[in-house]
């Protein structure tokens, strides 16, 4: 299994990123004098039984504000390891856990179906306020494992990978549902099959036909968002994006690569990029942030599922009831906005 | 017409530093030695194996327009630096040494002329700017060179010559992609011949936008073209690459190239082409 799909997500992350260690030390030392307070041997302690229960409050106070600290400073290559969280929601989680009779379509028609993009109709329902909507909803997928991720190729979409999405909007396009890509890839992928069937012709393809998609397009950044192999499924009406997501040209690694000619300055590289959710926010690149439970979206699939749920079914509303001429006229206009430069 | 009156006569001289210096000359290729005059015959290709030299806008404003003439739009824009970028040199140092060095202002020079007594806009790509990177100012000339296309209703052609997106303004060169590609779709819907001329190099975020999206795609002979670098693909794969993988040659056999054309025979092609197409 390639997805989540956990029902009680209690349980802490088992991947311990750098950053999160003196967090995860605490944490240990706190459950093991929670242990220690069950059993018998501390009322053989001087201070007893209340001494510890004092020094466990005091530890737990001062985790919590550890946590804190530790999340919402985060540098912007911490912000990158988030995003790469080995078990963080993926596309698959999310449809899950967002929608209902999802079912997965497959193939380019042309060549054969990319594992790494996937996409299906589904539908996005709120019993409370009564809203349901057949979407048709797109993104990229990882594995979590070895054997997924070789299966997914690791989030790297091919040339028919990006083909199958355009199909899937034009379709979308033809029964007039509306289209939500989920982007989480550390690229295209580049091989010598992708060249040869015309990887850069699939990307300028969707970014070009997105542009002019006749239904509403709502992006969302839930992981990495590295280059063009994020746009060719990024073109919409309203881009959002997941607090601990990147999205940029360049992944700061290839970027230390180039620019630096070394592999070591990756993190300069992801300061230099302004490539996080705020700072595309700031940028005017994306529309708006979806926050993230303290520590990660993989700390609370759930409520980070929900969260943006919420969000897309708001966003929608606003969506919805324009002219197809209108949502492609603002769309262009968005895109058209984007750049600084000199004018004298 | 105004296309005919140059606003700025000091644009011109520019670019010299583009072309070969001194009076000969080797082909990069097969080595040949070749006299100034022979190349310039010749608008920079080698006579004997057909090499095609590098070379800049001006270059290929002057043979394309009817009697070398056109007019610049657009030639006062400027690279800003909306991220404040440092890597081993500041952006806006790189840039403005870029300009002192190459006496040019940014990868791309937007112009409209005649051709064959049509209206043409033309934008072409400068390898010799930051290799010919497209950020914000590139993105955004070839976006209105795609606006003056409808205003006109002139027929547009991009020359690419690019290494890809630039880095240094991080997703704000990414989103030029798009820009570039949107504003295209209005050339579409009106029937506006596009004609994308891929010239080495043409790669990354520029053949995965606007260069792909020719209705018709011509390439120069063995320019490398593509998505992803070559060595990126090497490192990635663990292989060696095919003898001639992503030149021209490649991608028309691969179906992504319509046809080659030898730069002695561009103006006369676009010329047939367009004959066709309007």
């Amino acid at each position: 299994m390639d997805f989540l799909l956990r029902s009680k997500h209690t349980m802490a992350a088992k991947v311990v990123l750098d950053f999160e260690k003196p967090l995860y030390e605490l944490e240990e030392k706190l459950s093991e004098m929670r242990v220690y307070l069950k059993s018998g041997e501390v009322d053989s302690l001087s201070e007893g039984r209340s001494g510890l229960k004092r020094e466990i409050e005091a530890l737990e106070a001062k985790v919590e504000s550890l946590r804190k600290t530790i999340y919402k400073n985060l540098t912007r290559w911490q912000k990158v390891q988030l995003a790469r969280h080995p078990e963080r929601p993926y596309t698959l989680d999310y449809i899950y856990m967002m929608m209902k009779d999802f079912v997965e379509l497959s193939g380019d028609r042309n060549f054969g179906d990319d594992k790494a993009i996937i996409g299906g109709f589904a539908r996005l329902a709120d019993e409370a306020t009564g809203f349901s909507q057949s979407v048709m909803v797109i993104g990229h997928q990882k594995g979590r494992d070895t054997k997924s991720n070789l299966y997914r190729n690791f989030g790297m979409a091919q040339p028919e990978g990006y083909r199958k999405a355009l199909r899937l909007m034009k379709m979308a396009e033809k029964f007039r549902k509306p289209v939500i890509t989920l982007i989480d890839t550390p690229g295209a992928f580049p091989g010598i099959e992708a060249e040869e069937r015309g990887q850069a012709e699939a990307i300028a393809r969707n970014l070009y036909e997105m542009a002019s998609l006749k239904v509403p397009i709502i992006c969302v950044i839930i992981g990495e968002g590295a280059s063009g192999g994020a746009i060719g499924i990024g073109v919409g009406d309203r881009i959002l994006m997941a607090e601990n997501a990147w999205y940029s040209v360049i992944s700061p690694e290839s970027c230390s690569s180039i620019l630096w000619r070394s592999w070591n300055f990756k993190e300069q590289a992801a300061e230099a990029l302004k490539l996080t959710a705020d700072d595309l926010l700031a940028q005017g690149i994306i529309d708006r942030i979806v926050t993230e439970p303290l520590g990660g979206a993989h700390h609370n699939p759930e409520e980070m599922a929900a969260t943006l749920k919420a969000i897309l079914i708001e966003e929608l509303q606003g969506l919805l009831p324009k002219a197809p001429t209108t949502l492609v006229d603002e769309r262009i206009a968005k895109f058209s906005l984007m750049g600084v430069w000199e004018e004298s | 017409m105004v296309w005919f009156k140059r606003a700025n006569p000091s644009i011109r001289t520019t670019d010299k530093r583009d072309t070969p210096e001194g009076l000969w000359s080797k082909c990069d290729s097969c080595g040949a030695a070749l006299h100034k005059k022979q190349l310039e015959d010749h608008l920079y290709t080698c006579p004997d194996c057909g090499f095609h030299f590098r070379i800049s806008p001006v270059l290929y404003f002057s043979f394309l327009f009817d009697g070398g003439k056109w007019e610049e739009f657009d030639g006062q824009l400027r690279a800003a630096d909306p991220l404040g970028f440092v890597d081993t040199k500041n952006y806006p140092q790189r840039v403005r040494d870029t300009i002192a060095k190459s006496g040019k202002s940014e990868a791309c020079r937007n112009a409209t002329g005649v051709l064959d007594g049509s209206p043409l806009v033309v934008s072409a790509m400068d390898f010799g700017f930051i290799g010919g990177s497209m950020g914000s100012v590139v993105g955004e000339k070839i976006a209105r060179a795609a606006d003056r296309s409808v205003e006109l209703n002139a027929p547009l052609i991009v020359i690419s010559q690019s290494g890809g997106a630039r880095m240094m303004e991080g997703a704000f060169s990414l989103m030029q992609m798009a820009k570039t590609s949107a504003r295209l779709t209005r050339l579409g819907e009106r029937g506006i011949p596009f004609i994308s001329l891929m010239t080495d190099p043409t790669m990354g975020g520029i053949s995965a936008s606007f260069a792909m999206l020719g209705d018709l795609n011509l390439s120069e002979p063995k320019a490398l073209i593509g998505f992803a670098g070559p060595r990126v693909i090497r490192d990635t794969i663990k292989r060696d690459l095919p003898e001639g993988f992503q030149r021209a040659e490649f991608l028309k056999e691969h179906g992504f190239v319509d046809t080659i054309v030898h730069r002695k025979d561009l103006r006369s092609q676009l010329i047939k082409l367009l004959g066709h197409m309007r």
